[in-house]
């Protein structure tokens, strides 16, 4: 599975950020930790600041912090403000043909799958030492 | 605080109800095959006895040509006690219990679209297994 760059940022923004709720990063260090683009980063983090998952960052030196539920938020909470939600896409040409249909049986089948499992793991799951 | 220990068939009337209350189905006899001796069917109560949750589960062998596994069959938890870590003892000890015989995996099965089920397995450290349910309509 190939998530937008956009997607991937806003995970590791917010994961870094619930780590430590006390903490506060600014998008220049955020993007230095991960070696990304500190001006993609900081439009990431305006959007999951307007989603109120985080809060601050007042121009490129302002810090964020982490300000929701660490055991309410999922993968699919941060993976829906940046990718079109499964399901929610505009129909595609041939889609009304008994092929089309097959081909978008199985494709509704991929989708079900990957949201179940985004839906279902927290930030605080994936914060959690693995025991093994 | 709550008591874990095994199930009983005085238990099994607050077991059904609960499960009835949940998931809408009422399936006496389902519970009461859970007390057979090979199964592994675990109460939580509260310090004043009541029923604050329950788990079931079995060892199973070459199932589907999987080694022995230990498989979770069903846990519920009174909605009014959630959120306190009950469940999480309940699958602690029923995963205890499996150790003791041997096994070294747990699995489950969950409906996919219930993702409130599905967290919790997650959050005990569960993913995704080696097997893929199929399923056919025969109607």
């Amino acid at each position: 599975m190939k998530l937008q760059t956009a997607t991937r940022l806003g995970l590791y923004a917010i994961l870094e950020l619930a780590r430590d709720p006390e903490r506060t990063l600014s998008s220049a260090e955020l993007a230095e930790r991960f070696g990304v683009s500190s001006h993609h980063l900081a439009k990431v983090l305006g959007t999951l600041s307007t989603a109120g998952f985080v809060r601050g960052g007042r121009g490129a030196a302002g810090g964020y912090r982490f300000t929701g539920n660490r055991r309410r938020i999922t993968l699919m909470d941060i993976v829906a403000l940046f990718e079109p939600a499964p399901g929610n896409r505009a129909k595609e040409p041939g889609e009304d043909t008994d092929i089309g249909a097959a081909l978008q049986r199985v494709l509704t089948e991929i989708d079900e799958i990957a949201e179940a499992t985004l839906a279902s793991i927290t930030l605080e799951t994936m914060l959690k030492p693995r025991s093994t | 605080m709550t008591q874990i220990r095994p199930a009983q068939a005085s238990d099994l009337k607050e077991i059904s109800a609960l499960d009835e209350r949940e998931t809408g189905v009422a399936k006496p006899g389902y519970w009461r095959e859970m007390l057979a001796p090979d199964r592994h069917f675990l109460v939580a109560e509260t310090d004043d006895g009541a029923l604050a949750g329950f788990i079931a589960g079995e060892i199973r062998a070459w199932e589907f040509g999987q080694p022995a596994a230990g498989w979770v069959f069903a846990i519920q938890i009174d909605p009014g006690l959630r959120l306190k870590g009950v469940g999480s003892e309940l699958f602690e000890a029923l995963v205890a219990r499996f150790k003791e015989k041997g096994v070294t995996r747990v699995r489950t099965l969950v409906e996919r679209k219930d993702h409130l089920i599905l967290s919790f397995f997650r959050a005990q450290g569960m993913v995704a297994g080696p097997s893929l349910q199929l399923d056919k309509d025969l109607s």
